[in-house]
């Protein structure tokens, strides 16, 4: 790869993609240049540009959207392409077309495939006698409630609205019965007009348990195109792609040949150049339909880069600097080599409908990466997970020489991968790879629904490790030497008595474990912290163990702990903060509350709140059965010329108030009652 | 330094006898601790634990930094003296750190007779007051208890050395800047109420503890106000109102955590630090076990205990061929320096002198002296006396007596006769005094306080003409000998608070780092000695 393409090439886009491209330019020798909003200022993809431009402001549409700072962007570092990446101005022809216009490469295909694309109905139109096959279904302009009611009764239930300018699932709905209807077209247009400023709707067969299975094409500019296989992307949550796998389970020889040719069809159709994408639903009986095709690189096209060995935005700037496929790439001579697999790992709350989440990545700690285990992040320990872009952090990858061994690997290096202070759906990720249903590859896209409870089933405590992890914690802190030569070094030494511990373990949802361990003598002195008889209320455990420091990260340090559970051994990275533990468990992490009181006041009683002098209430601010947050003003006291707030101790649910304002009261008076509801306490330990 | 060159052969016969009594005295030890350390019993433990209060044990393990040393004092304190069981004299007691910070803990076991005071009780929390004032520690005081044992009263509460000596002690302490911190977990009435009222800091738990000079029964007898123990002296009366305490804790856990943070605030910095390089022993410490001959009159050579204690087992040898019965030199305990004194056989005149001479730089040095005893006393006969053996035994005496530096004993053998004062016995204020198991003590060996009486009682048969047969003889001295082992034998001086307690001998060099290191809180003095006699 060391022919030249480009001097220099501007990513107009963010976070892992944006880092992505750049690894294979730098490879490449082409400067790269990034933008970055004001959100973004510290970003990774900024760091590892070789120059950044800032764009202002903080949304998207202030910034990576908008396309005259992008292109000035472009024009003011002399960069001679765009690589728009996905999602932002990626499949936007009017930019492809101002790239143009501006005499700079857009790396993509034309605005006039993009458009020939972009619209949904459209694009199927344009299909209907390329003898590629769609889902029955009216794409039509006539968008009359009379006229959708009608297509919809010819189509039959269940059926699928979706809106024509559309994608990512909005203003998506699946229709049941025809009772429905009419409501869930009103409710589809709201959506789409609001996503997309477009409120024409498609219609479409609802397809029972489909896979959704997509092939990559890639074409040059000289008509020669290939394509690089299928990937399985079924496993979706709210029409968002979870997990893809590439090549799709149970594919035939055959069916990959029909499937990849109808693709290249799509594509040869609009004289497309570049990477894309065609996307099928398969179902039971090996019948695929086309859905619609995306016209840029997919978040998931590194599956397909581990099983062909291909780096496809290395094609892409190759096609864009108007040079053609290469020249030992032929149809026939594309290998498919083992399997991957991959993950998307997201900023969001799998147990709150899955709505983004944002704060600070206190601990980002990557797996162990190699030949077969790839990871594609924006983001490193530290950044603040904004609300302004999609809550998407990494990807992990994954390869196998089958699919069980890409799935053990990935599973392997998911559970290595350490993540706290942003709520993700890793641990939702781990449960996906390890269901039984997934091994068996048993997918379609609707697997999360069908496997909801077992996705949901919580895991058990593990109070054990939690204590052992404590157990070991002193002789942790007393390895260096120089504690070691203190006769005081953290043993638990005792003289003719056994070392005792005394413990106090609190789970994240507030369940509290008191134990005591009792260390197994042995003869020699430094070694009889490491054995351990925990008594637990019923029954004792015997734990044995070594606890190591792998690293620091702030007040975070991670360690890996090897443990013995009567018997059993098991090692595991943990995460240890003053007041938290957490550990990475194969099956998921489990939280744990640690040091309690340390630094806490004695608390009021949790009953009800006192004037704290005598004097008069001004203004009242609750009102009885209102849940209050810890340290909201309830109530403000006026004495001694001076205002006194008082404030809830914790989240609470107001009970009564006993004064109004103007009351006077006098010094201890109880001015309400509050009461703790469990809800509130789970907050407030939340 | 020079290395001693260990002779012990540990395949040998003897070492394997040696050995296996060793084992028998410390597996004996273990198992009594072990016991006493259960305190009160299960009934008493469920109705202490039924209540949401921790057991004491528990309590000083969360108010330690987690893993810290329990350097703990008086263990078998009462231990078979009242005819009744008192585990640990039912007050726990010693060192721990506490953020960092080496402070001595006293806990009351409310489980053992609700925690009440009796003489060995009184005994064992002025000891470790004693010990707090002598080493610059912090106290703090785990308060669960009835008070003095009433039916006890005439030996717990009138004379200098009971009850009130606690707050004595307290407020003495608080004077000369050492840290005074109660922690209220259960009761605490009449006299014991000042132990949180004296104290600098305290703390009390909500719904648990409570403080009154007199319980609700004699507040209705007095007055015949009827009212609730927590309303009359409850958490919330103390720390909102009658500010007897200063914070409110919400159980056990919070308390502990609040104590802790009292610490973390005395703005407390130990003056040593500890040394970079350390070396272990160069022989194994558990080799004492088979090193201490089960005779005890067999003699073996003390610089094979001295190589197992110090740092690489290098000794520095004062004087080495003089005075021969006594060795002194210079070694570290985990990179501190000590001087060590140690029996090798009976004080002649050269080893006392030798003896103050040593203790005499080690005062000059600032060097912390340890004692290790195995002494049968100060060699007699005419000869002796002669030359003045009181003479050179004062001397040592008063060297021992005067020394500001910190002093350790160790009694690892006899300690019997004056040789106890010239070695640092309880009477000349060591720092600490700790045992081995196979110890013996009394102003002399039963053998000999037999001998000394059937000469007596055979000297008045023979000015009565009667005949005295060496069957009756030997019935006469047995009961002597059996008083003197009861007597002499460690249970029994530890029961009784004359050492601060029995350790296994494999423990020695980790029990007496500890104290040396809690020592070392407490700048060394200037020594100022007395008259010796030229």
């Amino acid at each position: 790869m060391t022919e030249h393409l480009f001097n220099k090439i501007l990513i107009a886009n963010r976070g892992e993609i944006a880092v992505r491209v750049m690894r294979t330019a730098k490879a490449l020798g082409i400067r790269t240049v990034a933008i970055y909003s004001d959100a973004d200022a510290s970003a990774l993809h900024v760091q590892q540009a070789d120059e950044a431009i800032a764009l202002g402001g903080v949304t998207a549409a202030e910034s990576y959207l908008d396309m005259h700072k992008v292109l000035d962007a472009a024009r003011a570092t002399g960069a001679e392409a765009i690589h728009p990446g996905y999602g932002f101005l990626s499949e936007n022809a009017a930019f492809a077309r101002a790239c143009e216009e501006a005499g700079i490469a857009f790396i993509g295909p034309s605005a006039a495939a993009i458009e020939a694309m972009g619209d949904k109905a459209s694009a199927k139109a344009l299909l209907a006698d390329s003898g590629v096959p769609l889902v029955p279904g009216y794409h039509g302009d006539e968008q009359s409630d009379e006229r959708l009611s009608a297509e919809a009764e010819r189509i039959g239930y269940p059926l699928l609205l979706k809106a024509s300018a559309g994608g990512g699932g909005k203003g998506m709905r699946i229709v049941l019965s025809a009772a429905t209807l009419h409501d869930d077209i009103a409710a589809a247009r709201r959506e789409a007009r609001s996503a997309f400023g477009d409120d024409r709707l498609l219609i479409e067969k609802y397809l029972i348990r489909p896979r959704h299975v997509e092939v990559q094409v890639f074409m040059d500019s000289f008509g020669n195109g290939v394509y690089l296989f299928e990937r399985d992307c079924s496993v979706q949550r709210r029409h968002q792609k979870v997990i893809e796998e590439a090549p799709a389970p149970g594919m035939t020889a055959a069916l990959r040949q029909r499937m990849g040719e109808a693709a290249l069809a799509v594509a040869q159709r609009i004289q497309y150049r570049g990477a894309g994408t065609v996307e099928f639903l398969l179902d039971a009986n090996h019948e695929f339909f086309f859905m619609e095709m995306n016209t840029r690189l997919q978040v998931e096209h590194p599956v397909t880069e581990m099983i062909t060995g291909v780096d496809l935005v290395y094609w892409q700037l190759r096609v864009a600097a108007g040079k053609g496929l290469p020249q030992e790439v032929s149809q026939q001579n594309l290998p498919i080599n083992g399997h991957a697999i991959e993950v998307r790992l997201y900023a969001e709350d799998p147990d709150n409908h899955f709505l983004p989440a944002i704060g600070r990545l206190k601990l980002w700690q990557a797996p162990e990466l190699s030949a077969s285990v790839r990871l594609d992040s924006g983001v490193q320990q530290g950044d603040e997970v904004s609300p302004y872009y999609d809550p998407m952090l990494a990807k992990l990858i994954a390869h196998g020489r089958d699919r069980t061994e890409a799935l053990h690997n990935l599973r392997t290096a998911l559970a290595a991968l350490q993540v706290d202070g942003v709520k993700t759906n890793r641990d939702f990720l781990l449960r996906l790879l390890s269901l039984e249903a997934f091994a068996n590859a048993e997918l379609s896209t609707d697997f999360i629904e069908r496997n909801q409870h077992e996705l949901t089933q919580p895991l058990p405590t593990h109070w054990e490790l939690a204590a052992l992890t404590e157990l070991l914690l002193p002789t942790l802190a007393s390895q260096s030497q120089q504690q070691l030569n203190d006769p005081w070094h953290a043993d638990g030494f005792q003289s003719a008595l056994p070392v005792l511990r005394v413990l106090r373990l609190e789970s994240a949802v507030g369940d509290v474990l008191r134990a005591r361990a009792r260390a197994n003598d042995q003869a020699n002195g430094l070694d009889r912290n490491q054995s351990w008889q925990l008594q637990l209320a019923d029954h004792s455990v015997q734990l044995q163990g070594r606890l190591e420091l792998n690293s620091q990260a702030g007040d975070i340090r991670l360690l890996q702990l090897d443990a013995r559970v009567n018997g059993q051994q098991q090692s595991l990275p943990l995460a240890l903060s003053e007041h938290e533990l957490l550990l990475f468990l194969p099956q998921g992490s489990q939280r744990f509350a640690r040091n309690r009181w340390l630094g806490e006041q004695a608390q009021d009683d949790h009953g009800g709140l006192t004037a704290p002098m005598a004097g008069q209430v001004l203004e009242v601010k609750v009102q009885p059965g209102e849940q209050v947050e810890a340290g909201q003003v309830l109530m403000i006291m006026e004495a001694m010329k001076m205002e006194h707030s008082i404030r809830a101790p914790q989240a609470a649910l107001v009970q009564a108030v006993l004064y109004q304002a103007g009351d006077q009261v006098a010094e201890g008076t109880e001015l309400l009652q509050l009461e703790i509801t469990e809800e509130a306490a789970a907050e407030a330990d939340a | 330094m020079p290395l001693i060159q260990s002779r012990l052969d540990s395949r040998s016969p003897q070492f394997a006898a040696n050995r296996a009594q060793m084992q028998a005295l410390v597996a004996d030890l273990k198992a009594k601790v072990a016991r006493i350390a259960e305190g009160g019993g299960e009934v008493a433990m469920q109705r202490h634990t039924a209540r949401g209060k921790l057991p004491v044990r528990e309590r000083i393990q969360l108010l330690l930094d987690a893993g810290s040393p329990f350097l703990e004092i008086g263990q078998l304190a009462a231990h078979e003296v009242y005819g009744e069981d008192v585990p640990a004299a039912g007050v726990v007691a010693g060192i721990g750190r506490i953020n960092g910070q080496e402070c001595m803990v006293v806990g009351n076991d409310a489980t053992v007779k609700g925690g009440s005071y009796y003489p060995l009780t009184v005994k064992k929390h002025l000891r470790a007051q004693t010990i707090a004032q002598q080493c610059n520690l912090p106290c703090v005081y785990l308060v669960d208890s009835g008070g003095a044992n009433l039916p006890r009263q005439d030996e717990v509460f009138p004379d200098r050395e009971h009850f009130g000596r606690i707050f004595f002690n307290q407020a003495n302490m608080s004077a000369a800047g050492i840290a005074q911190i109660a922690v209220v977990m259960g009761s605490c009435t009449a006299g014991g109420a000042y132990v949180p009222a004296m104290a600098d800091e305290s703390i009390i738990v909500r719904n648990q503890a409570t403080i009154f000079l007199a319980g609700p029964p004699l507040v209705k007898m007095a007055t015949g106000e009827e009212i609730g123990a927590e309303e009359l002296g409850g958490g919330e009366l103390h720390t909102g109102q009658s500010g007897v305490a200063d914070h409110l804790a919400e159980n056990d856990e919070h308390a502990l955590q609040l104590a802790r943070n009292a610490v973390a605030n005395l703005n407390r910095h130990k003056p040593q630090s500890t040394a970079a390089e350390v070396e272990e022993p160069a022989y194994p410490v558990s080799e004492l076990y088979g090193l201490i001959p089960t005779d005890t009159r067999q003699p073996y050579d003390v610089r094979e205990v001295i190589a197992r204690l110090v740092d690489g087992s290098e000794f520095d040898e004062f004087k080495a061929r003089f005075g021969t019965t006594l060795v002194c030199g210079f070694a570290k305990l985990y990179g501190m320096p000590v001087g060590i004194v140690a029996n090798n056989g009976i004080l002649f005149s050269e080893s006392a002198q030798k003896g103050t001479h040593f203790i005499e730089l080690c005062a000059q040095r600032k060097i912390p002296l340890l004692f290790l005893q195995n002494i049968t006393g100060f060699m007699v006969g005419p000869k002796y006396e002669a030359e003045g053996i009181a003479r050179h035994g004062a001397k040592m005496v008063m060297a021992v007596a005067c020394a500001k530096v910190p002093k350790l004993t160790l009694v690892i053998g006899g300690s019997f006769g004056a040789g106890n004062y010239g070695m640092c016995g309880r009477a000349y204020d060591p720092n600490f005094l700790f045992m081995w198991p196979n110890a013996r003590i009394s102003v002399m060996g039963g053998e000999q306080a037999a001998g000394v009486l059937a000469q007596v009682k055979r000297e008045q048969l023979a000015k009565k003409g009667e005949p005295w047969s060496d069957a009756d003889e030997n019935a006469f001295k047995q009961p002597i000998r059996e008083l003197y082992e009861q007597q002499g034998h460690p249970y029994y001086s530890s029961a009784r608070l004359w050492d601060d307690g029995i350790i296994d001998p494999a423990d020695s060099r980790r029990v007496l780092g500890l104290a040396l290191s809690a020592c070392l809180n407490k700048p060394i003095e200037d020594t100022r000695f007395g008259v010796f006699r030229m």
